[in-house]
């Protein structure tokens, strides 16, 4: 159907997408391949002698990124946890009849739209101050020591908000996955006798797998690079105990200055986020062919 | 055939799902009712619910003292600017993908969505350094650039998944009669292609607005949007709650309405097609 005259037409339609695009993934990510090889600080910016790999060595070998590293590892697989199976459990339920189906819709999803900055502030100042927080008051309430989030546990105080944040993208995603899976399969499941449990294990499950594979895919592009909600709760702190990747390497640029360092650990980033996103490109790229 | 569901059971449910729902919301809830108390009642102990003298003394502060409008007109210039241009950069690659798609076209899809891929401090040094070097930094245009850029290949995909479903036959039928491209566009694709290009729309500005990496590292006050404005209030000075969740509510509130209104489309966008 294509002609050659269409066929050019869309080449020319495509050009000024696929060219913006070329030009902000390979020019500076080119520089800053270059930067990570430079002795390069905002100090001294005028004298940046070559020092091959040495920002690699250097930061590599830093304690703080093999602690940020951890850090990076267990935000995302916290989250994942929290907000796969949280979903997965939430999304049977809405997929249930009950009075109110769409009010307590809006009320799961709403959290994804608050903005990063607001989450954070909100459940650090709100929720989990010691003394005027909710948590804390309730904690008090029923005899318990209040916790002192942000310094006592200051990752997993991270990974609650973040998941607070990401669990209704995952119960939105699970639940249309489930809502396309026929009643006519349960319902001949069930006149075969089985129970709610290996209906659940033999059939709904396998039934989401492709939707929870993608959640944890897309998540995991998105909870590597989690900034905002550090940077205005524990600022990595205390020492750098919720350090992640993404905040050591701004932190290395913005307030060291040193850039040579800085590039070298955005392309540590660079290489640890291709990992996932290949297998996410797969996947995808399957289910076009489909 | 429906289901039949016993009465007890469904009230047993409607209990567990309202309270679950409401657990979740619990926070969004807290700030909206702490945006109406007065400082003091805003850390009272035990909390007050909702048996407080209500004030829109919060909200006025805000208005008067920190100049918000501003930090508001910024989030709104950089969401509709990054989606327009994002738009006028889509539309036509999404249209040619889906109607004249040549073997590459699937390379260059999954070419695009690899970019989204990027982690943002990858390319954050360099993109700082020449800020400064063109005097970009803090300014509304280069963080409308930066935003249509990194939303751009989502943008093609959402548009080119739902040109996808329009059927190709009425473009050929189209064609036959010797309808002109701009017409074929204009006349043909256009009316049937608004929802999808309404829905990425939508979708578009919600990420815009709640992006908090480039907006926090690429301003100071100039082309500072709301993120911004609200993590100027990470170092506490005084009694500051109920401000803070006036401000937070006046943030939050446009994108959480257009957001409910596009909980669909929000699947389809975010999961590229992968999920419907």
């Amino acid at each position: 159907m294509a002609t050659l005259h269409t066929k050019s037409a869309a080449r020319a339609m495509m050009a000024p997408a696929v060219i913006v695009l070329l030009i902000w993934m390979i020019v500076p990510l080119a520089m800053t391949l270059y930067f990570s090889t430079l002795n390069y600080t905002l100090y001294n910016p005028i004298s940046t002698p070559f020092i091959g790999f040495e920002n690699y060595s250097y930061f590599l070998t830093d304690p703080t990124f093999l602690a940020a590293l951890a850090n990076t590892l267990i935000l995302v697989l916290g989250v994942l946890a929290i907000t796969v199976i949280g979903g997965i459990l939430i999304a049977l339920l809405l997929d249930q009849e009950f009075y109110g189906v769409n009010i307590v819709r809006l009320l799961v999803i709403a959290p994804f739209f608050v903005m990063p900055t607001v989450a954070a502030l909100v459940w650090k100042n709100m929720m989990m101050n010691p003394v005027y927080g909710v948590i804390g008051q309730l904690l008090q309430a029923v005899g318990l020591a209040p916790i002192d989030w942000m310094t006592e546990v200051p990752l997993l105080s991270i990974v609650i908000i973040v998941a607070w944040q990401w669990l209704p993208f995952a119960t939105l995603i699970l639940l249309t996955a489930l809502q396309s899976l026929s009643a006519d399969q349960k319902e001949a499941a069930e006149m075969d006798g089985a129970g709610a449990l290996s209906i659940f294990w033999y059939i709904t499950l396998p039934h989401m797998s492709r939707a929870i594979t993608v959640v944890i895919l897309i998540q995991t592009i998105f909870l590597l690079s989690i900034y905002a909600e550090i940077l205005v709760t524990t600022q990595g702190g205390p020492g750098s105990q919720s350090t992640n990747i993404t905040y050591l390497v701004a932190q290395q640029a913005t307030s060291y200055g040193d850039i040579g360092a800085a590039s070298a650990g955005g392309i540590v980033a660079v290489v640890l986020a291709n990992i996932v996103a290949i297998f996410l490109v797969r996947l995808i790229g399957k289910n076009l062919d489909a | 055939m429906a289901r039949n569901v016993t009465t007890g059971r469904k009230i047993g449910t409607t209990i567990l799902a309202w309270f679950v729902g409401l657990v979740i919301f619990f926070p969004i809830l807290w700030t909206f009712l702490t945006s109406f108390k007065t400082e003091l009642q805003a850390i009272s102990i035990p909390p007050v619910f909702v048996g407080f003298d209500w004030t829109l003394e919060n909200y006025r502060t805000i208005q008067t003292q920190s100049n918000y409008f501003h930090f508001m007109a910024n989030s709104i210039y950089l969401s509709l600017g990054s989606t327009a241009l994002g738009l006028i950069f889509a539309i036509p690659a999404a249209w040619a993908m889906a109607f004249s798609p040549t073997k590459r076209t699937k390379d260059v899809l999954l070419w695009m969505l690899s970019t989204k891929m990027l982690p943002a401090v990858g390319v954050l040094i360099p993109i700082y350094l020449l800020f400064v070097r063109f005097g970009l930094l803090d300014s509304r245009l280069g963080l409308i650039v930066v935003l249509f850029l990194i939303n751009l290949p989502i943008i093609v995909w959402m548009l080119y998944t739902y040109f996808k479903e329009i059927p190709g036959e009425i473009l050929e039928a189209a064609r036959m009669d010797g309808a002109s491209l701009g017409k074929e566009i204009t006349q043909v694709l256009a009316p049937m292609a608004v929802p999808g290009i309404a829905s990425t729309i939508l979708l578009n500005v919600i990420l815009s607005w709640n992006e908090a990496f480039w907006t926090l590292n690429l301003t100071t006050s100039n082309a500072a949007p709301l993120t911004a404005f609200i993590a100027s209030f990470s170092s506490p000075q005084g009694n500051f709650y109920a401000k803070l969740s006036a401000a937070s509510m006046l943030a939050i509130a446009p994108i959480l309405i257009v957001g409910w209104f596009s909980q669909k489309q929000l699947v389809r966008g975010l999961t590229f097609g992968a999920v419907k």
